[in-house]
C-alpha cells in the first residue's frame, strides 16, 4: 500500500504498459518490429486524439458520449458533400461549422439548462445519429470521394518513415497540453473542474467555459473523424451505435483522469493510449475473438473506474442533483 | 361602485385564480402532464394511421407493452432510488437467449427454465448492485459498461447456440402460453406487467422497504443518518431491476422465439425516455409505477406509429433522442423552480371593497383617548405572544404562550406562573366549558380540551371535506377562536384553509372568502363546517339569548350575527359593517354588551390596495415578501358595543408604550384583562362601574 501510495495512477498504468510490452515482446514474434510498433501507435492514433477531446471534457467535470457519433455525422455528411459537388475547404467548413454548432449545443444544455451531462451527451448522440440518416444521407457508409484525395494524406501519408496520423495525433496531444497549461480559458475549465461554485465565486464565467469544453472536444472530434476518413477511405456512421466511444472513455479514466473532474492532463490520455493499443494490438497477434476482446475491454474498463472511486471518491460536497 | 371597479369586481369573482397554485400544491400534478402528453401522442398518431384504435392494432401494441413496460419498471425502481440502471436492454437479450437455449438447446422443463433465467437477470443485477451500492461507483458508467460487457457475452452465446435454438422446436404448451395466451381477452405478458406495476405501487407506496428506496432517492445523506441500510437498499434495487428485465427477456423469447443480434440494442435508452417522460425524476426520490406505465406506453406508441409510418431508421433514434433532451431538461428546470413558481403564483388576490373608514377624532365613538393608560402589566416579559387570556371562576389566568404552552398566572396577585399545560402548538382562543375543563384552539393542530385535571386530549382536527375545493380543506390549519353553546356544542373558527400559522398576514393580501366557521358537537362527536367563505373569520363570542353567537371577520372588518337556533335558524346579519380597524376577538361584558380588540387600524394605502387585485399580485409576484403592503397590526383598541351595533366606548393607548397591541380581552370581577399575539404581558385595567363580581364562567354557565 506504501507503494501504491507513492505511485500515482498514471505511473502504475505507464508501468503496466511497459511489462505487458516485454511480456508480449518475449511471448509474441514480431511484437517489438519497427513495423509493429508503427502499426501499433498508428492504429491508436485515432484513439488517442478522441482521448484528448474526452480527456478536456472529463477535466472540466463533463462528459462527452456523442463525441464518436458526432464525428461519424459530421464526417460523413462532409464526405456526401464532396460527392455531391461542393468544392474541399466549402464542404470541411460546413461540415467544421455543424460539428462545432452540435457542441455549442451540448454546452448550452449542461451549462445554461443544467442537464445532467451524461444524459444530455447521450440523448444528443443518439439525435445526431438519427439527424443523420434522416436527413443528410442515406447509405451507411460514407466514401471518400476523388475529389478529396488531397485528404488522404492524412490518413495515409508517411513522414520522415512514420505514418502523419501519429504526426497529427502528437500535434493534438502538444497543442492539449498548450492550452491546458498556458491559455487562461484552459486554467479556468481545470478550475470549473475541479470545484464549480468556487470557481464561479472566484469570477471565473463557468458557463461559457463549459461551452467551450464540448466545442473544443467537437472541433478535435472533427479532426479525428476526418483522419479516420483518411485512413479507411471512408466513414461508416454505423460506428455511432457501436461502443467505440466507452474505448475513448477507457482511454481517459485508464491514463488516470478522474471523472470527479480537475485531475490530470494531456500525459494521462497518452499513456492509457499506450495500455489500450498494446493490449489491442497483442490480442488482435494471440487472434483472440472479437466478442471475447470485448469482454476483456469491459472489464478492463470497470477495475479502472473502480480504481477510479478509490483513489477520487467522489466530493458529496460539489456533486450535483442528478450527477449519476 | 364605479363601473371599472365593478368589472373588477367580476372578473375576480368569476375567474378563480386561485385555483392555479392550488392545483400546483398537489403531487398529482407531476402525473397530470405526462398524461396529457400521453394523449396528446395518441390524438396525433391516432389521426395519422388509420386503423389506429382497431382491436388487431391495440392487441399488438399491448404485447409488445408488456415486454417494453416490465423493462421500464424495472429501470424506474432503481431511478427512484437516486440510480440508474444501463444495462436493462442487455439483460433484456442476455434473458431471451438464457430462456432459449436452455428450452431449446439443454431441453430443461420450463419451470426451471423461468427460474435459471430469473436468477441469470438478478446475478447481472447483483453485479451491479455490488459495484454501484457497496463500491459506490457512478451508476451511469458502471451500468454502460455492464451493458457492453453483458452484451459481449450475448455475441458469444449467440456464435454458439442461434443454429441451434432456430433448429429445435420446443413442445410445450405452457411456453407458448406465454408469448401468444390471452387472460379474458388480455395478453399474458400484459397482465403480468400489470400485475407486478401494482405490486410495485403498492410496495413503493405502502411499504417499508419501499420508503427505504424511496428515501434513498431522496437523500442518502439523510437516509444513512435515519438508520436506513443505504447500501443494501441500493444494491437490492439492482437486483429487482435485473429480475424484471430478465422476466421481459423470457416473454420476448416465448413470443417470438428467435435469438438475433440487435435485440435490446438501443432498448435502454427508450426505456430511461419512457421512465423520465413518465415523470421520474433522474437523481432520485420521486416516481412511482404509475409514472413508468403512462411513460412507456407514450414511448412504445410513438416508436410504433413510426415504424407504422414507414419513416426510415433514422427518425426513431431522432425523434428518441428529441425527447430524452427536452424530458429530461423540463425535469430539471421542473424540480429546480416548482418551489419559486408555486410561491409566485400562490398568492392569487381579489377585490375587496371595505366601506369608507369611520374616523377616529372629534365626537366618532371610536375618538382617540389614552383610557388604556393607567393599564398594569402582569408577568412583563415573562410570556411571548398570549393571543387569548381567560380567567376561571378562582381568579387565576390563563394565557397562551409561543413556546406552545398555556401559561397559568395565579390568584390574587399574579406573581407566581406555573405552565398548565404543554399543548405542542401555538394556543389561540380559549373558552371554559361547563364541566371547567379549558377547550383551547391550536393554530395548525385543531381544537384541544385541557381537563381539570390537566390532562389533554383531542376533540377534533377535521371537518367534512367540500366537494369542489382542490386543496384538501378537510385538516383544519388554523383554527383560530372558540365559544361554547348552552348545549355544549363548540363553534370555532378556521381563519383560513389557504395559509399556515405563520404566514397569517399573507391571507389578508388576498382578501378573499378562505375561511370558515365550524361546530363540533361533543355530544355525537362529529365536527362539520356551518359557515364557508368568510374572510378571516377570527373572534366568536356566544349572545346572551343562547342561539346565536357573534362572529368578527378581520379583513373584512366587520362583525356579524349567526343563529345556530331558534326562529332565524341558519340565517346571518351584519352587526357593525364599517370598522376603523380589524376586529379580533369578542367577549361578553358584564352589562350584557360586548368587549372587541381591534388588531390593527386600517390604512388608507391597503385600503385602497384591497380594491386592485393586480396591483396586490404584482407585488406578490415582483417583490420580496418582506416589502409587501401588510396590514398594520400593531396598534389597535378596546370597543365595547351591544347586540345592536352601537358604540359604547373605545379604550385607546395614545402613547403608544403601555398596551397597544391587543388581540383580546376579559373582563373579570370589575377589571379588564388584555392579550396581544405580539406582546410580552397581560395587561390589567380597572373598569369604573362594572359588576365587581361578575365573571365569565358564571355568566356562560350559572344560570343553566
Amino acid at each position: 500500500m506504501q507503494l501504491f501510495g507513492r505511485l500515482s495512477q498514471e505511473q502504475i498504468v505507464f508501468g503496466l504498459a511497459l511489462l505487458l510490452c516485454i511480456a508480449f515482446s518475449i511471448a509474441l514474434p514480431g511484437f517489438l518490429s519497427t513495423n509493429n510498433v508503427l502499426n501499433l501507435v498508428r492504429s491508436v492514433s485515432i484513439l488517442g486524439i478522441l482521448g484528448v477531446a474526452m480527456g478536456l471534457v472529463v477535466i472540466g467535470r463533463g462528459i462527452d458520449l456523442s463525441l464518436v457519433a458526432l464525428m461519424a455525422v459530421s464526417v460523413a455528411w462532409t464526405m456526401n458533400l464532396i460527392t455531391a459537388g461542393m468544392p474541399l475547404p466549402q464542404a470541411l467548413a460546413i461540415g467544421l461549422a455543424f460539428s462545432l454548432l452540435v457542441g455549442a449545443v451540448n454546452g448550452w444544455l449542461i451549462a445554461y439548462a443544467e442537464v445532467p451531462a451524461i444524459f444530455a451527451t447521450l440523448a444528443m448522440g443518439t439525435l445526431i445519429y438519427g439527424f443523420g440518416r434522416y436527413f443528410l444521407f442515406a447509405l451507411d457508409v460514407a466514401y471518400l470521394p476523388e475529389a478529396a484525395k488531397p485528404l488522404l494524406w492524412l490518413g495515409q501519408g508517411r513522414l520522415f518513415g512514420v505514418p502523419v496520423p501519429i504526426f497529427v495525433f502528437a500535434a493534438v496531444c502538444v497543442a492539449g497540453y498548450l492550452f491546458l497549461r498556458y491559455a487562461k480559458s484552459g486554467r479556468y475549465l481545470r478550475a470549473v473542474g475541479d470545484n464549480i461554485l468556487a470557481a464561479r465565486i472566484t469570477g471565473v464565467p463557468a458557463r461559457p467555459v463549459i461551452i467551450l469544453q464540448y466545442v473544443l472536444s467537437s472541433l478535435i472530434g472533427f479532426m479525428a473523424g476526418i483522419v479516420t476518413a483518411a485512413s479507411v477511405a471512408s466513414m461508416n456512421t454505423r460506428l455511432a451505435l457501436s461502443t467505440y466511444v466507452y474505448d475513448v472513455i477507457l482511454v481517459v479514466v485508464l491514463g488516470g483522469i478522474g471523472l470527479s473532474g480537475g485531475k490530470g492532463g494531456v500525459r494521462n490520455v497518452i499513456v492509457g493510449t499506450l495500455l489500450i493499443g498494446v493490449l489491442l494490438n497483442g490480442m488482435t497477434i494471440m487472434d483472440i475473438q472479437y466478442t471475447v476482446q470485448n469482454v476483456i475491454k469491459g472489464v478492463l474498463l470497470l477495475t479502472a473506474i473502480v480504481i477510479d472511486t478509490i483513489v477520487n471518491p467522489r466530493d458529496e460536497q460539489t456533486a450535483q442533483q442528478g450527477d449519476i | 361602485m364605479t363601473l371599472s371597479d365593478r368589472i373588477v369586481r367580476w372578473r375576480y369573482r368569476y375567474v378563480p385564480d386561485h385555483l392555479l397554485g392550488e392545483i400546483l400544491t398537489k403531487r398529482w400534478v407531476d402525473n397530470a402532464i405526462p398524461l396529457l402528453i400521453l394523449l396528446a401522442v395518441v390524438a396525433v398518431f391516432g389521426s395519422l394511421i388509420p386503423g389506429f384504435f382497431s382491436a388487431i392494432s391495440i392487441s399488438n401494441l399491448l404485447r409488445q407493452w408488456g415486454e417494453f413496460g416490465l423493462i421500464v419498471l424495472a429501470l424506474t425502481v432503481v431511478v427512484v432510488a437516486g440510480g440508474i440502471d444501463l444495462s436493462v436492454g442487455s439483460i433484456f437479450a442476455l434473458g431471451n437467449i438464457v430462456a432459449l437455449a436452455l428450452l431449446n438447446v439443454a431441453g430443461w422443463p420450463v419451470a426451471a427454465v423461468i427460474v435459471a433465467t430469473l436468477a441469470c437477470g438478478a446475478a447481472v443485477g447483483l453485479v451491479n448492485g455490488l459495484l454501484v451500492g457497496y463500491l459506490r461507483l457512478r451508476a451511469f458508467l458502471t451500468t454502460l459498461v455492464t451493458l457492453i460487457i453483458v452484451r459481449a457475452i450475448v455475441d458469444m452465446l449467440l456464435l454458439k447456440y442461434s443454429v441451434a435454438i432456430a433448429a429445435a422446436f420446443p413442445d410445450t404448451e405452457i411456453w407458448y402460453y406465454f408469448g401468444e395466451g390471452f387472460v379474458f381477452g388480455v395478453p399474458f405478458s400484459v397482465v403480468v406487467t400489470i400485475a407486478l406495476a401494482i405490486a410495485m405501487h403498492l410496495v413503493l407506496s405502502r411499504t417499508r422497504a419501499g420508503w427505504h428506496v424511496l428515501a434513498v432517492g431522496g437523500s442518502r445523506r439523510s437516509s444513512h443518518n435515519v438508520g436506513i441500510p443505504v447500501r443494501r437498499v441500493i444494491c437490492a434495487t439492482y437486483v429487482v431491476s435485473g429480475t424484471l428485465a430478465a422476466l421481459a427477456g423470457v416473454l420476448f423469447a416465448s413470443r417470438l422465439g428467435a435469438a438475433g443480434a440487435d435485440i435490446g440494442i438501443g432498448l435502454e435508452i427508450a426505456a430511461l425516455t419512457a421512465a423520465v417522460l413518465g415523470g421520474n425524476s433522474l437523481g432520485g426520490g420521486r416516481g412511482s409505477a404509475a409514472k413508468a406505465v403512462i411513460g412507456s406506453v407514450t414511448v412504445m406508441i410513438m416508436v410504433n406509429s413510426l415504424v407504422r409510418l414507414g419513416v426510415t431508421s433514422g427518425a426513431n433514434s431522432l425523434l428518441l433522442g428529441m425527447v430524452l433532451l427536452a424530458a429530461v431538461m423540463i425535469d430539471v428546470r421542473w424540480l429546480k423552480n416548482r418551489q419559486k413558481f408555486l410561491s409566485k403564483v400562490y398568492v392569487s388576490p381579489t377585490f375587496a371593497d371595505l366601506p369608507p373608514a369611520p374616523g377616529t377624532d372629534g365626537s366618532s365613538p371610536y375618538a382617540l383617548n389614552d383610557r388604556l393608560e393607567p393599564v398594569g402589566a402582569i408577568g412583563l416579559d415573562r410570556i411571548d405572544g398570549p393571543e387569548d387570556v381567560i380567567l376561571d371562576e378562582n381568579d387565576n389566568i390563563y394565557v397562551g404562550n409561543r413556546t406552545g404552552d398555556i401559561v397559568r398566572f395565579l390568584a390574587p396577585d399574579y406573581e407566581k406562573q406555573e405552565v398548565f399545560a404543554h399543548v405542542g402548538g401555538r394556543p389561540l382562543g380559549m373558552a371554559f366549558a361547563r364541566d371547567g375543563a379549558l377547550l383551547v384552539c391550536i393554530g395548525g393542530m385543531g381544537l384541544y380540551r385541557v381537563g381539570r385535571d390537566r390532562e389533554i386530549s383531542k376533540l377534533t382536527d377535521e371537518t367534512n371535506r367540500s366537494w369542489f375545493s382542490v386543496i384538501d380543506d378537510s385538516r383544519l390549519r388554523l383554527a383560530d377562536d372558540l365559544d361554547i353553546a348552552p348545549d355544549g356544542r363548540v363553534f370555532f373558527s378556521e381563519a383560513t384553509i389557504r395559509y399556515e400559522m405563520h404566514e397569517w398576514p399573507v391571507d389578508c393580501l388576498e382578501s378573499r372568502g378562505n375561511g370558515r366557521i365550524i361546530c363540533y358537537d361533543p355530544n355525537t362527536g362529529s365536527t362539520h363546517t356551518v359557515l364557508k367563505n368568510l374572510v378571516f373569520p377570527n373572534g366568536i363570542c356566544m349572545t346572551h339569548d343562547g342561539q346565536s353567537f357573534l362572529f368578527a371577520e378581520t379583513w373584512a372588518c366587520r362583525i356579524s350575527r349567526y343563529w345556530f337556533d331558534g326562529p332565524k335558524k341558519g340565517t346571518v346579519e351584519p352587526v357593525i359593517s364599517d370598522l376603523p380597524g380589524y376586529p379580533d376577538n369578542i367577549n361578553r361584558a358584564s352589562d350584557g354588551s360586548y368587549w372587541l380588540a381591534l388588531v390593527g387600524i386600517r390604512t388608507p394605502s391597503l385600503d385602497l390596495a384591497l380594491k386592485m387585485p393586480g396591483f396586490r399580485r404584482r407585488m406578490a409576484r415582483r417583490v420580496a415578501p418582506d416589502e409587501w403592503l401588510y396590514p398594520n397590526i400593531n396598534t389597535g383598541c378596546v370597543l365595547r358595543f351591544d347586540e345592536s351595533g352601537l358604540i359604547i366606548e373605545t379604550l385607546w393607548d395614545k402613547s403608544g408604550d403601555n398596551h397597544p397591541m391587543i388581540t383580546s380581552m376579559r373582563e373579570h370581577r370589575g377589571h379588564l384583562y388584555i392579550g396581544g399575539i405580539l406582546n410580552n404581558r397581560v395587561g390589567r385595567l380597572k373598569l369604573e362601574g362594572a359588576d365587581p363580581d361578575w365573571t365569565g364562567p358564571a355568566s356562560y354557565w350559572s344560570k343553566a
